[in-house]
């Protein structure tokens, strides 16, 4: 469990160039929980989720991983980055070695295992996010790029993490790349019971996977709840740069349009059993004309 | 505007010393007309070759076979490089990676610039491209300082500024939240239709695609299904099969038809999708109010 106290993070501090990217967050992270990061860019997703693996220090405030300081003088971080893992934006940028099975051992040799030990969890690493055997020895170059970037969420898996970050993991990828990703961090999620926080733009893709949503804005929360109760905000989310899904605009429209519908479904799946739903009306309507 | 004929591009794999190891064809055949003021998208999934077709428009890239013109040129004639390249614009996916200028004007006036356009002239492309894009008040601005949308917008005024008649965009949203996104579209359409410059989008988001006139889909190299979207997106198994999506109303508007509705095939927009269920136009719904 991650839980963070009153934390705020400034840019620049001590300068009239002084921002405060993170604003006196409260909130906790329990454990096997799939989190759906969003606001627009700028608002402080990124610098929020480099705060809870340590890579940067809060200003004031604690955070508590597991009821214990991170940033206490003498708390193992480098531990803790095992614990909490985080795949950046475009992680296929930080592939380097000359094959995909020893540039996943990178991160587990760096925390300092045996080489026998180091070799298993990168398989199994590999394994979980589908490559086969054949692919280990070929150089992460030669991927495309959804399996670069499988390849690089690998790497952090293969620290074993109990909470996994990803800061934008489908940006860029088709969406077949995007939905095998997504896929597999829900399975994560589901076997492994690691906590998910997903930082994301597609609000589609929120919509379908998550348990909970946080929004951002100005370096600090102004939703936090589930998927149904925060896209029904729509002016709340598109004040601050966001939209609720594409399939909530085309109930709402039906519904201004004088079909009398819950516009809460988020898929469109869900949205088509509710339209079906008034399948009398609509029938009612075409016999009127 | 532009003529496409028996394109092939195969890319070449080396090894150490430089000779040809083998050969990757990632353009296969490929016939494509773009006429004057037309608006293109360009859909498929990672690798498909859609941004190895988009390097030839501007010749970035040489046809192994086939020809590119370009408003009459050869691609493959070293004499009009400078000249296609002014006439067809490009802008990327990443933002960071195209702008230059340490203030926004500056950056916008260097296409111009480079090409021994008079000073004065300069501005006033300047100040005609801001205004086209709608960032006149960001003009003194230092790029870094902006958001996603906005960056990206510089970018596409500085490709305006060189007044080509044809403007490229690949993956011009993949890193923007969706109010970057709506911002860079409202842009590119405000291109097409006001200032009648040919657009062509690469895009993974169906939603982009609908307001283009018409749509190609490549696979392995070739076109697979072209046509207007309403007939591209008809094909909702095709799409899939060609690992992409559908925009999520027409996906809506499939799964009522197969649970036993009446609805056309096609349906781009929630309006249209109101329409073919039979409900008022809004304005009447509330005069009956």
């Amino acid at each position: 469990m991650i839980e963070v106290k009153d934390v705020c993070y400034t840019y620049e501090a001590g300068t009239a160039m002084a921002v405060n990217a993170i604003d006196h967050i409260t909130t906790t992270i329990p454990d096997g929980q799939f989190i759906g990061l969003i606001g627009h860019t700028g608002s402080g997703k990124s610098t929020f989720v480099q705060m809870l693996n340590g890579l940067i220090k809060c200003s004031s405030g604690q955070i508590l991983y597991n009821g214990e300081d991170i940033n206490a003088e003498n708390y193992n971080r480098r531990q803790l980055r095992s614990h909490v893992g985080l795949v950046f934006q475009y992680p296929e940028h930080q592939l380097f070695e000359t094959d995909i099975l020893t540039d996943v051992m990178f991160g587990p040799k760096n925390l300092g295992l045996s080489e026998e030990e180091c070799r298993s969890r990168a398989e199994q690493a590999l394994y979980a996010v589908g490559f086969k055997e054949r692919h280990f020895t070929q150089s992460p170059f030669d991927l495309s790029g959804g399996q670069k970037r499988r390849a690089a969420i690998a790497g952090v898996l293969a620290m074993k993490p109990e909470v996994l970050i990803l800061d934008e993991p489908t940006a860029g990828l088709d969406p077949m790349g995007r939905d095998s990703i997504l896929d597999l961090v829900s399975e994560l999620n589901r076997t492994r019971n690691i906590t998910i926080v997903l930082v994301s733009h597609s609000m589609e893709d929120v919509a379908r996977y998550v348990d909970r949503i946080m929004v951002m804005n100005d370096g600090h929360f102004i939703l936090d709840g589930p998927p149904t109760d925060i896209f029904v905000q729509v002016d709340k989310l598109e004040e601050v740069g966001l939209s609720a899904p594409e399939i909530t605009y085309v109930l709402r429209k039906l519904k201004a349009r004088g079909l009398d519908i819950d516009t809460n479904a988020l898929t469109y799946e869900e949205a088509a059993e509710e339209i079906l739903r008034h399948r009398s009306q609509l029938e009612a309507l075409r016999t009127r004309e | 505007m532009i003529q496409i004929r028996n394109l092939i591009h195969d890319y070449l794999r080396r090894d150490e010393e430089g000779n040809v190891e083998g050969s990757h064809r990632a353009i296969d055949h490929v016939n494509l007309d773009v006429h004057p003021g037309e608006f293109i998208a360009i859909l498929g999934h990672n690798g498909s070759g859609k941004s190895t077709l988009a390097k030839h428009i501007n010749a970035l890239l040489y046809p192994t076979e086939g020809t590119v013109v370009v408003d009459g040129m050869n691609t493959a004639d070293e004499q009009n490089l400078w000249k296609i390249r002014q006439e067809a614009g490009m802008v990327f996916q990443n933002p960071d990676n195209q702008i230059i200028g340490q203030v926004v004007e500056e950056d916008v006036g260097f296409g111009p610039e480079n090409m021994g356009v008079p000073t004065e002239e300069i501005w006033e492309r300047v100040n005609e491209s801001l205004r086209i894009v709608e960032i006149e008040h960001l003009r003194k601005k230092s790029p870094n300082r902006l958001s996603g949308g906005q960056k990206q917008r510089v970018s596409i005024a500085g490709v305006i500024a060189m007044h080509p008649k044809c403007i490229i965009l690949d993956e011009p949203t993949a890193m923007l939240d969706p109010s970057g996104r709506k911002e860079v579209i409202r842009a590119a359409r405000a291109l097409n239709k006001v200032e009648d410059i040919t657009i062509i989008l690469i895009t993974h988001y169906m939603e982009e695609a609908i307001y283009a006139d018409r749509v190609f889909v490549m696979d392995e190299g070739r076109i697979a299904m072209q046509g207007t979207p309403r007939e591209v997106f008809s094909d909702v198994d095709r799409m899939k099969e060609l690992r992409l999506d559908v925009p999520q109303v027409t996906l809506l508007a499939d799964e009522l038809r197969r649970k036993g509705l009446d609805l056309p095939a096609g349906i781009l927009t929630a309006d249209e999708l109101a329409d073919a269920l039979g409900l008022k136009e809004e304005t009447d719904v509330r005069k009956q109010a």
